[in-house]
Order: C-alpha cells, then sequence, then structure tokens
C-alpha cells in the first residue's frame, strides 16, 4: 500500500504521508491553519482549540487528528472562522494582555491572530485577574498576566538532563505555568532567548532586552500571521 | 449674597477641569480655584513593570504629548543602565532622539496654535463659539487652516521617522535609540514634495510668528493687559545659557531676572523642589524649596524658556528673541498672553534645529546604544511643549520599578493656572450677575495659554463640554448654563 493519501481542504486536493496531523499536512500543502500550543516536531496535546476544523459534522483540533484517507475538512469557513475568533477574544480577556507596552508586540502570536480574525474589541467581559510577576531569575521576566497556558515553555525549555523548566503550580482557575524553583538555576542566556522565542506571547521576557527591533521590523508589522503559507 | 460660579469641564483643553469662582454680596471675586478633578494613577501601575517597559508604557499618558514622556523616561533610565546623565549617548542616539523631541515640538506648538489658540484671536474672546474653532479657522482663512495641518503633519511624520509610529512610538530605549534614519527617510524631509519639507516649515513657522505680531500690534493692550503677573520661572537651559529643549541643567529666575536656581544638576532636583498637596485639588503644588511653599511656585513652558534662556542657538529665532526680549527690556516677560508670542518663536526655533539637525550624517550612524554600571535610581528631565517634565525611577535588585515620580509641566504650571484665572476672574467677573459666554471663555483662554494637558496632569483622557454653574451663599444653584 502507498504511504501517500489523498484528502481535502475547503475542498481543495491535497495530499500528504500517512500518519502527519492534519495541520502539518495542511502546511505541505500550502494551507495555513492558525496554532498557538502547538509546535512543529513537539508532540501535540491539543489545548488551545485555535486549530479546530470540521470533519464529518464533527469539530476537531487539527494539530492532534491524523489525516485519513479521503477526509474531508472544513477550515476557512465563517463558521470556523467565528470559532476561532471567539477563542482568541476569550484568551484575550482572561489576562491581561495590554499589547501597547509589551516587548512583544509586532511579534505576538495572539496579537496576530486578533488581526487576522479582526477583533476590534472582546465581546466577552475583561476579566483582569490579578497575577503576579516573577523577576526572580537573573535571565527571564516570567509575566503572568500574559500567560496563555499552552505549554510551549515547558515542552521546549530543558536543562541536560531533559527536565522541564517550566512547570504547572495550582490548578483549576488558578493553574499557572511557572518557572521551577528547583531548576530556576539551570537557566541559562541561551535558553532564556529561546523560551522568550518560543512563548507565543509576551510571558517569557529576556532581562532587559526591550524594544530593541524598532516598530516596521517585526514580524507581523506588514504582514499577517500565515501569510507565509502560499498555496 | 455670595455666589459660587462653576466653570466644568473646560473646553479645548485636554482632559478635564473644572473652575469655582466664589463671589461675596458686593461682586468681588473672593476665591477662584482650578480644580483637577481625576486621579494620579501611572506612578502605581508601573510599579513592579520591568524598567525599560516606562517609555513606552509612560507615554500612554497622552496623545498629545506622548514623546515628551517617552523621552524623559528613556533619559532617567539611561543613568539607570550606567549610559551617563545626558551626555553619554553615541552621537546618533542622541541627535536622533532630539530630532524626535523637536519634530515633537513643532508638531504639538502647531496644534497649539492653529487650533487651540488662533481661534481666539481670530475671532475675539467673546466671537460666536459656533466658529471660534479650527473649523472657523477652514472657513473664514483656509490657507491659515491648511497651514496648521501641514506643519502638523510634518512634526508627525518625524516623529514617526524617529520612533517608528507617530504616536506612541518606541524609539528611544535606555542607553540610546533603536534605529538611525535612512538616506530615504532624510532626503524625503530635506527635498521632499512641497510643502513638505524642513525650508518650508522654516518659513511658514515665521510666516505664524509674523501673523501674532502683526495681531499683537494692533491689540497690544488687551494682550499685555490680561491676566499679567509676577513670577518666577525655570525651565533647563544648556550649560552656556541657550536655549535648548532636549537637555541641560535646571534654572529659575525671578520676577527681576535673578537667578535664583543655580544651573543645578537635576538628578539632584529633590534637594530644591518639594511638591505641596492641597486639599481641594488631586494635583500637587510644586515649589522651590530655598523661597518656601508661599512665593517658591514658578512658571514653565514657553513664556518661561524664554525667561531663563540667554539666547537661542538658531538664527532666525535668536532675531525674534531680541525683539521679544525688547518688549520688556530683556527683564523677564510675565505677560501670560505672550506664551503665545514664545511658543511661536519656539516653533521657528525647533523647525530650524530639525533642518540643521537633517543636514547632520550623525543621524545615518550605526552605533546606537550605549551601556554602563548599572545604577538603581535615574532622574530625566526634558523640555516638554508645555514645560519642564520630570520622570524619576527607582528599581529594585530584579530589574522591576520600585518608584516612581513624575512631575508634568502642567503640575508645575499648577499655582501659575491658578492665578491667571484669578486675575481674569477679577477683571471680568466682578459685579456681574449673569455669565456671558464670553467670559467663560476669557477663563478658558486663561487656562488654555499655559497649554495645559489636564488630561496628563491627572491621567485621564476625553473632552467634555463647558458647564457653568452659578449657586448662591447657601449653595443653591442659580443658574447653569452649558456650551
Ligand atoms: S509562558 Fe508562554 S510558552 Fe509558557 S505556557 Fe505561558 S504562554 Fe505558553
Ligand atoms: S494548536 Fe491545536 S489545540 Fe492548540
Amino acid at each position: 500500500m502507498s504511504n501517500l493519501i489523498k484528502f481535502k481542504i475547503d475542498g481543495v486536493e491535497c495530499m500528504t504521508e500517512r500518519g502527519k496531523f492534519i495541520v502539518e499536512a495542511a502546511l505541505e500543502n500550502g494551507i495555513f491553519i492558525p496554532t498557538l500550543c502547538n509546535m512543529p516536531g513537539v508532540k501535540p496535546k491539543g489545548s488551545c482549540r485555535i486549530c479546530t476544523v470540521k470533519i464529518n459534522g464533527r469539530l476537531m483540533t487539527s494539530c492532534t487528528t491524523p489525516v485519513a484517507d479521503g477526509m474531508e475538512v472544513e477550515s476557512n469557513s465563517t463558521e470556523i472562522n467565528e470559532l476561532r475568533k471567539s477563542i482568541v477574544e476569550l484568551l484575550f480577556v482572561s489576562g491581561n494582555h495590554f499589547c501597547p507596552a509589551c516587548e512583544k508586540s509586532g511579534n505576538c502570536e495572539l496579537q496576530a491572530l486578533g488581526y487576522l480574525y479582526q477583533m476590534m474589541v472582546p465581546r466577552y467581559p475583561y476579566e483582569f485577574p490579578l497575577r503576579e510577576v516573577d523577576a526572580d531569575s537573573p535571565y527571564i521576566i516570567k509575566d503572568q498576566n500574559r500567560c496563555i497556558l499552552c505549554k510551549r515553555c515547558i515542552k521546549t525549555i530543558k536543562d541536560e538532563q531533559g527536565r522541564s523548566l517550566f512547570a504547572f503550580r495550582d490548578r483549576g482557575h488558578r493553574l499557572e505555568v511557572v518557572l521551577d524553583k528547583e531548576l530556576a538555576a539551570e537557566m541559562t542566556p541561551e535558553l532564556a532567548e529561546l523560551a522568550m522565542k518560543n512563548c507565543p506571547v509576551g510571558s517569557i521576557l529576556v532581562k532587559e532586552k526591550g524594544f530593541v527591533e524598532p516598530i516596521g521590523k517585526r514580524k507581523f508589522d506588514k504582514t499577517a500571521i500565515g501569510s507565509d503559507v502560499k498555496l | 449674597m455670595t455666589k459660587k460660579i462653576t466653570i466644568e469641564p473646560v473646553t479645548r483643553v485636554e482632559g478635564h477641569g473644572k473652575v469655582t469662582i466664589h463671589m461675596d454680596h458686593q461682586g468681588n471675586i473672593q476665591q477662584t480655584r482650578l480644580h483637577i478633578v481625576e486621579f494620579r494613577g501611572f506612578e502605581r501601575f508601573v510599579q513592579g513593570r520591568p524598567y525599560w517597559e516606562a517609555p513606552v508604557l509612560v507615554q500612554r499618558l497622552c496623545g498629545i504629548c506622548p514623546v515628551s514622556h517617552h523621552l524623559a523616561a528613556a533619559k532617567a533610565l539611561d543613568v539607570i543602565v550606567g549610559a551617563g546623565t545626558g551626555e553619554g549617548l553615541t552621537p546618533t542616539g542622541e541627535k536622533m532622539r532630539r530630532l524626535m523631541h523637536y519634530g515633537q515640538f513643532f508638531q504639538s506648538h502647531a496644534l497649539h496654535f492653529f487650533h487651540l489658540s488662533a481661534p481666539d484671536f481670530l475671532f475675539g474672546f467673546d466671537g460666536d463659539p459656533a466658529i471660534r474653532n479650527i473649523i472657523g479657522i477652514a472657513l473664514t482663512k483656509p490657507e491659515l487652516a491648511v497651514q496648521g495641518v501641514m506643519m502638523r503633519k510634518f512634526g508627525q511624520e518625524i516623529i514617526r521617522a524617529t520612533a517608528g509610529k507617530k504616536i506612541h512610538g518606541t524609539g528611544a530605549i535606555p542607553g540610546g535609540i533603536n534605529k538611525n534614519l535612512s538616506i530615504e527617510e532624510r532626503d524625503e524631509f530635506l527635498k521632499g514634495a512641497d510643502p513638505l519639507n524642513a525650508d518650508k516649515m522654516v518659513s511658514w513657522a515665521q510666516e505664524a510668528l509674523d501673523f501674532f505680531k502683526y495681531f499683537y500690534s494692533s491689540n497690544k493692550e488687551m494682550i499685555d493687559g490680561f491676566a499679567h503677573f509676577p513670577s518666577n520661572h525655570l525651565s533647563l537651559v544648556r550649560k552656556d545659557g541657550a536655549l535648548d529643549l532636549y537637555h541641560g541643567v535646571l534654572r529659575a529666575v525671578d520676577t527681576d531676572g535673578k537667578k535664583i536656581l543655580h544651573d543645578i544638576d537635576y538628578q539632584e532636583y529633590t534637594n530644591y523642589i518639594e511638591e505641596e498637596v492641597r486639599s481641594w485639588s488631586y494635583m500637587k503644588f510644586p515649589y522651590l524649596k530655598s523661597i518656601g511653599k508661599e512665593n517658591g511656585w514658578y512658571r514653565v513652558g514657553p513664556l518661561a524658556r524664554l525667561n531663563t534662556a540667554e539666547f537661542i542657538p538658531t538664527p532666525l529665532a535668536q532675531k525674534e528673541f531680541e525683539i521679544y526680549k525688547a518688549l520688556t527690556n530683556g527683564k523677564p516677560n510675565n505677560y501670560c498672553l505672550h506664551m503665545h508670542y514664545a511658543r511661536l518663536i519656539e516653533t521657528l526655533h525647533a523647525a530650524e534645529v530639525i533642518r540643521d539637525l537633517l543636514n547632520d550624517p550623525d543621524l545615518l550612524g550605526n552605533d546606537l546604544v550605549v551601556k554602563g554600571t548599572k545604577q538603581k535610581e535615574g532622574v530625566g528631565l526634558i523640555e516638554a511643549p508645555r514645560g519642564t517634565l520630570f520622570h524619576h525611577y527607582r528599581i529594585n535588585d530584579n530589574d522591576q520599578i520600585e518608584m516612581a515620580n513624575l512631575i508634568v509641566s502642567t503640575t508645575n504650571n499648577n499655582e501659575p493656572m491658578n492665578r491667571s484665572v484669578n486675575y481674569v476672574a477679577k477683571a471680568i467677573m466682578t459685579g456681574k450677575e449673569i455669565i456671558t459666554e464670553g467670559m467663560m471663555n476669557s477663563v478658558e483662554v486663561a487656562i488654555r495659554a499655559y497649554d495645559p494637558c489636564l488630561s496628563c496632569a491627572t491621567h485621564a483622557l476625553g473632552k467634555m463640554p463647558l458647564e457653568i454653574s452659578l449657586y448662591d451663599e447657601d449653595n443653591n444653584l442659580i443658574d447653569r448654563k452649558r456650551s
């Protein structure tokens, strides 16, 4: 049996290898599906739901769903985009995201998705939660106001023995991702840079690195998120 | 019967102000107060934030002169990152910031003159309020309105090229600047299509000044007679006594021109300046410690700057400065409405500085930032369009701001604005039973001369319509007028 399978996204014929997740396969075929918690090369967990698509009338997260032969995926439709916009809005109201003074502005994936889905103002009430800023580390600042709990830092920032430098704390509504107190000493300037880069928002900031990259030179200043993916 | 007259909120002043006037039964003005009703918040909510966010965060205080806050904060942080107290930046860093600042001056002063004060001069303080505004100017003197808009645009484009955005940019960072000027940007400003080029701006600034001087020559009595009172004056000056809007030492002179603050290093400002809290106002009242609360208050802004400076280091503005100084025989000028005159001389100076800076190759350099030994505390002062602006920060061991103190221009001018309102109220309202729209506007003219940004002084946003309430001695409302 050939390893190649055929499937469709929004009616467009696509082809991929068996076993690939829909987001990856879409990308190979030049189709952009938004993601936040997902990172290429890291086992997906499907926590943010921004990559939601519709298959056979059911909503599924495309970062965790492998493509099946003949599958028909609905992604860039009014209904799905409306849903994604709601998710973006919910993320905005559940934290304190003040883009104007955020170092990540222009490089932030959440902000970029807000623009992509033309969020003017969230339709949900702001929660204005009281959150902490942890600046104890010599290399990073962890600003809980902006964390969207995507776990990308937990999954990718590890010491030489493979231990995650970031960890969950508390549960339910109080759940937080924090710099693990015991492993905090393992943080290096290089890991700090990587953590800031891997965080989709401005929750991890490298110390003393602020606004060095001018407006106009940032990733999403001139082009929308996903616009580099070409059909 | 004692009447209490309330004028609130003041129009064509950014923010929200309220004036109360108390009259005794003979119709004499007993007491006037300019109340700023909002509360301050920025000093509190920058606490805990990483220090390098201050220049982008605190500038949100204001939509008219954010650049001043942006730069004052950056100057304070220069000290914190060990880049010195004003002279330590690279030539590109320093000159890009200067260009940004003078661009800001140019656009802010143009906005003030053409949009906020010219209507009063063109149509009179008691002119029909329906046309006594920028729309009225556009209808009756379209060329003037166009000049106003284009001068503002030019200044804003300078800001965009230096700060990254016309409003609320990120250009100034601790220890320097995050971009240089490209050759294309420079050429656009120097050789841009008419009227958007530096030479045209110099000649338009001269024309605006000539317009005011012409108006002044035929309305001298009214202008000189309006809220004229002695005061101290404070501003930064360059070390050699020149007018400098970006950096210098702090100087104050008294009403006779005698130095009462001797060119001090502003890192030490707390040794010389204190802020008084009065129960009836949210805005503090700063004064010079050496003179004391009663008489130590001072004015800041264009009038003050031309009183403290000994000369202006650009030729056209210097020529005008000499004519202006001759009006008061070289002594400090205490005419409230000469603020507009001084502001237009500064506008001309800003245009000249912008033109000269654009011809300076240092702007194209690549050496943008310097850093040295980290400090815990830093003070940044700048001459904002409305006057001296103080930013003072202290950080903790984790790079978080733990203390911020801001003294904005409008706070510095709190006492003089109150005095001006008092002078005007006495002059035009004494013995009057009915408050006319012209009277209301005259009070506003007195406040507006200082170009107060009430929103920046008190950190609220928005403009509201004018309202006057008249109370008798038992606090019964007997009349209320809204504009
Ligand atoms: S810090 Fe950033 S990467 Fe880590 S969970 Fe929060 S948002 Fe995700
Ligand atoms: S990207 Fe798929 S659930 Fe987050």
